[in-house]
């Protein structure tokens, strides 16, 4: 197909001629188009249909501000929605199609939503669709749900790569139009570091756009010159395709850059990367955005922004029309009748509102063919080129808490309030809207920072420049309108939806905005806000001023997901940390499990197991049996030294440990200051003034922060200085009955006896001839038990090792689903009952608190409502059907007793099968529990359809008193 | 946002955990403290808008406590401190 609609000049490429697709066709366009002027110079009007009412619509803008022409991009996984058609560079092969519509885009069967339209008005949810009540879930939501949305994701992983970057300037020129240039310029002259964004891929803003002249040559050809003299510079960098979308605290800056969005093929590179720009000063010059008027009609193809007309005709070499219509409240707009005089288009008729002309109507469906007058007259034309005034792109001067001011001489907001700490503006983003004075501005502006900046070259002068006229009148909307007019394309808000609410009270800006979506829609209302506002105030009866605007924030244009999650998504999304024992565990069958951060071993799988619970039962046994090995590296390990680490220790654990013989471990209690229990573990003293502190894996940071918050902030004189070891030592646990005979063939010189090394006992030693090791006898599984710890990168040789060394024993290595097994068995409470929900007295642990001393979270320990005698407290519960398996989560109820809260009885934290036991046991809270053992009870849950009698019973189900771990 | 560190110079935030208001530097003793004044401590914060000095952590960095003087409506750092010095202006040692 022919481009008939291109016409001379431009700065496309015509000797690079690219092939596209738009709806299943092939088209051709030139290198330098976006798809919109493409498909403009194919002579497409109709690109899409709007949100609601599923009107026709054309290509509206130029740029970002695009409210209709959003389209589907790229196919498969890679494929986009709601990219808008004005920003997207052409490439070899694009792929795109028009979204928001059932079968074809020229006869959308949803358009019968618009001849609905009376019942679709502003807040027509709130009030519609209310009865009967049984319609809403069946039939009204499933319909508006079908309904809502625009374009449509792909449901498959984005196959694309998004990565993050950080850099650092003195000034971040945001915008590369004449005063960005003109000011990224000077500061670079001066020395500055400077960086200069601009959302487009060729620098230059509206002087790409216009035939206007600077320093004697075109306007586009001077910004090619600064261009090439800023990419010259050592201290300037030019970032297109970068849009700066938010302002931040302390000067930092979130930009995207579109890296390899116009290429046919990314090449492995990333697709786009998210900058975090830090700078001394910023200078917003990001130009102003022109807006419509509200006529009759005034969404169909066909209708255009003034400016956007030149930028096609003046940028790209394509004609939107061939008989254009020009309807303006300013000078600027006339402009659009001369250029377009220039390149031999038909202007059919020039349309001043400051004349007293107007347009009423436009007349077509799915592409203008005429306009209607205000005086009746009918004029024939296929573009109308309108223009309503020019808005100053304010929006990152309100990231704060600037509030824009009303200008009335720009008829536009300008910024006010307080900007972001380092931010200036200028040039048209400040209502300074004619050439030569927007240059000189962006020039003063950075020989202003430069000089507080202590920069000493010459910044040169401004660039010469003609100021065109700006005349600008207010018009917001025709006398004796009759047709539908909208204000905000892309969410359908007419003047009708501005009016009714207004009169159902929805008054204030903010209101009005949510009430009627205004603004709310992917261009957050950028060619539609100031309208809404201006029609709000007439009917209001108040001025413009009075009103006052909403603000905007950040992201300037939208940014995807993924450029927010760059590399950290799939397996990366975080760090994992590996046990010393992984390569080891990998080797042997382990299937692993996250818990944190770390992959933990859950269970070791032998041939001929067929599932889990064959591998974790084999492995439980084998520990009560004989000796198992599990990898506790993962628990927190905190070096505790210093003159007062014993009164440290004896402030933050809740028991007393201050008269912790050396050579001894104890285990520790820790409340939060509330007195809730919040983290348990061991502590051995290694030497008078040396301890060690463990901790649960799931808490190691935060007790870690809390310890260093009680030693800096309240007790900032004690002698005591803390390190994290988690990482340094490799730790073993080695639990069973022939634990002891497995490690004396590890241990040098040590005497392993129970009289010289008893239960709770600790050492500093040494294994297989001279590796350094710290030895402690502590059982979590309720056996003879050890933890043996090595220097970390001895950890994978002394897994092998122990493995080696236990032959003769049968070791097993045991994963954490034997190791809760165990635990659950001998009734050690975890992670499962220590909930930050529970208190000492909750689980059997009111003894530990000592009373002669202050502890963090001892007196509001002490609370009634925290000790109350038919409180829960931890129980142990076995099924008096043997044969059935317990689930945690269930409830307790007395027998009899119907199932609600009201007589909820506890619930069951842990279960467990016990291969010793041969049943299912579980721990849990029961009111009064500890008093109630013998009795039976329900375990009743309704999530896991469960209605079992249980035996109440200690919670020591296996060696209840401790024989063994003694022996 | 960016801490000037009194002694690692400007640090991105995402370096810090913030805890909150820094008058948790003031713990009663327990042992003499009234149930009332224990349970303000650990409840009562005040919620300024303004000025607020706040208890910040170094935590992928030294491991510095410290007390940050932060306007809440600007977000502007106005000071910092270490946290030990500030508690022992405080009258707190051992």
């Amino acid at each position: 197909m022919t481009q008939a609609m291109r016409i001379d000049g431009g700065m496309v490429d015509r000797s690079r001629t690219l092939s596209f697709s738009w709806n299943g066709r092939w088209m051709t366009g030139y290198h330098g188009d976006t798809l919109a002027s493409a498909l403009l110079a194919n002579g497409e009007r109709l690109v899409g249909r709007s949100f609601k009412y599923h009107r026709p619509r054309g290509i509206f803008a130029s740029g970002s501000e695009e409210p209709n022409a959003l389209v589907q991009l790229r196919e498969g996984a890679a494929q986009e929605p709601n990219t808008r058609a004005t920003t997207i560079e052409l490439f070899e092969g694009l792929n795109a199609a028009s979204q928001n519509h059932r079968g074809p885009l020229a006869f959308d069967l949803m358009a019968a939503n618009d001849l609905l339209s009376p019942f679709l008005s502003a807040g027509f949810y709130y009030k519609t669709f209310m009865w009967p009540k049984a319609f809403w879930e069946r039939l009204y939501e499933p319909l508006i749900r079908a309904s809502a949305g625009l374009g449509r994701l792909p449901m498959q992983p984005d196959p694309d790569v998004y990565d993050h970057g950080f850099l650092h300037c003195d000034l971040l020129v945001i915008g590369a139009g004449p005063t960005g240039l003109s000011a990224a310029l000077a500061a670079a002259r001066s020395g500055l570091r400077v960086i200069l964004a601009d959302e487009d891929f060729v620098p230059g803003g509206r002087l790409n756009a216009e035939t206007h002249e600077v320093d004697e040559q075109s306007g586009a050809d001077w910004a090619a010159a600064v261009t090439a003299e800023l990419a010259a510079s050592d201290n300037a960098r030019l970032m297109t395709r970068t849009t700066v979308y938010g302002a931040f605290d302390h000067g930092i800056y979130g930009a995207l850059e579109r890296r390899t969005d116009h290429l046919a093929d990314a090449g492995g590179k990333p697709r786009q990367v998210l900058w975090r720009i830090y700078t001394r000063r910023a200078l917003l010059s990001a130009g102003a955005t022109e807006r419509s008027m509200a006529f009759g009609n005034n969404d169909r193809p066909g209708v255009m922004l003034a400016g956007a007309v030149r930028t096609y005709v003046n940028r790209f070499g394509v004609a939107p029309g061939r008989k254009v219509a020009v309807f303006t409240n300013n000078d600027d707009g006339l402009r659009t009748a001369e250029d377009l005089g220039e390149k031999g288009i038909e202007v059919a008729a020039v349309i001043d509102a400051r004349k007293g002309d107007f347009v009423m109507d436009t007349i077509g469906r799915s592409g203008i063919r005429a306009v209607r007058l205000g005086d009746g007259r009918r004029v024939e034309a296929d573009c109308l080129a309108v223009s309503g005034g020019w808005s100053p792109n304010v929006h990152l001067t309100c990231h704060h808490r600037g509030r824009p001011v009303w200008d009335a001489d720009v008829v536009g907001f300008v910024p006010g309030g307080e900007l972001p700490s380092g931010m200036s503006v200028a040039g048209a983003a400040n209502g300074t809207m004619t050439l030569a004075a927007a240059i000189r501005e962006g020039h003063g502006a950075a020989v202003g920072i430069a000089g507080d900046l202590g920069a000493e070259r010459s910044p040169g002068t401004p660039a010469k420049a003609a100021d065109e006229s700006f005349a600008a009148a207010p018009f917001w909307q025709v006398a004796g309108l009759r047709k539908r007019a909208w204000v905000d394309l892309q969410n359908d808000v007419t003047t009708k939806d501005v009016r009714q609410s207004h009169q159902e009270g929805f008054r204030s800006v903010e209101h009005l905005k949510r009430y009627t979506t205004l603004g709310m829609a992917t261009d957050q209302g950028r060619t539609a806000n100031v309208l809404g506002l201006a029609l709000m105030a007439d009917a209001a009866g108040k001025s413009i001023e009075e009103t006052g605007t909403t603000i905007f924030r950040p992201p300037y244009t939208p940014v995807a997901i993924g450029a927010f999650a760059g590399r950290a998504r799939g397996k990366h999304f975080r760090p994992h940390r590996l046990t010393p024992s992984h390569k080891w565990a990998e080797e042997n069958g382990a299937d692993f499990v996250e818990a944190g951060m770390w992959l933990r071993a859950q269970w070791f799988k032998r041939p001929g197991e067929k599932g889990w619970r064959d591998s974790v039962d084999r492995e439980a046994s084998r520990v009560r049996k004989s000796v198992g090995i599990c990898d506790v590296t993962t628990l927190g390990k905190i070096d505790i030294q210093g003159r007062d680490a014993a009164e440290f220790l004896n402030r933050v654990y809740a028991n007393a440990f201050l008269k912790l013989p050396v050579g001894k471990v104890r285990y520790g209690l820790m409340l939060r200051e509330d007195g809730i229990c919040y983290d348990d573990g061991t502590t051995a003293r290694l030497s008078e003034s040396h301890f060690v502190m463990t901790t649960t894996t799931a808490n190691a940071v935060l007790v870690f922060r809390n310890l260093e918050f009680a030693r800096q902030c309240l007790w900032p004189d004690l002698d005591v200085h803390l390190i994290s070891t988690t990482d340094g030592w490799a730790q073993f646990a080695v639990a069973g009955p022939k634990s002891r005979a497995l490690l004396s063939k590890v241990v040098d010189d040590l005497d392993l006896s129970n009289d010289a090394f008893p239960f709770m006992a600790c050492a500093e030693c040494s294994v297989f001839g001279g590796t350094p090791a710290r030895l402690f006898r502590i059982s979590f599984s309720g056996e003879l038990a050890y933890e043996i710890a090595v220097p970390a990168r001895y950890g994978d040789s002394m897994m092998r090792a122990l493995m080696k060394a236990g032959e003769e024993f049968d070791a097993v290595p045991y994963g954490t689903e034997a190791l809760g097994v165990l635990r659950i068995e001998k009734g050690h409470v975890a992670g499962n009952e220590i909930t930050g929900q529970t208190t000492a007295r909750m689980l059997g642990l009111r003894g530990m608190v000592s009373r002669s001393k202050d502890a963090i979270g001892l007196k509001l320990s002490e609370r009634d409502a925290m000790n109350e005698d038919d409180g829960m407290r931890l129980a142990g519960f076995r099924p008096v059907d043997r044969s059935v398996i317990l689930t945690a989560g269930a409830h307790f109820l007395n027998p009899g007793d119907s199932a609600d809260m009201a007589h909820d009885q506890g619930w069951m934290t842990s279960v467990a099968y016990s291969p010793e036991l041969g049943m299912s046991v579980g721990l849990g809270f029961l009111k009064r529990g500890t008093d109630r053992i013998g009795e039976t009870i329900r375990a009743y849950s309704p999530v896991r359809d469960q209605d079992v009698i249980v035996e109440v019973c200690s919670p020591h189900h296996v060696d209840p008193d401790g024989v063994r771990q003694r022996g | 946002m960016i801490i000037n560190h009194p002694l690692l110079g400007p640090r991105d935030a995402a370096e810090f955990v913030v805890l909150g208001d820094a008058c948790l530097i003031d713990r009663p003793d327990g042992m003499n403290a009234a149930s009332e004044e224990m349970h303000d401590y650990a409840y009562v914060r005040d919620n300024p808008a303004g000025e607020h000095r706040e208890l910040w952590y170094h935590e992928q960095g030294d491991r510095s406590w410290l007390v940050v003087t932060r306007s809440t409506l600007t977000h502007d750092v106005i000071k910092v401190e270490l946290a030990r010095d500030v508690a022992r202006a405080r009258g707190r040692s051992r």
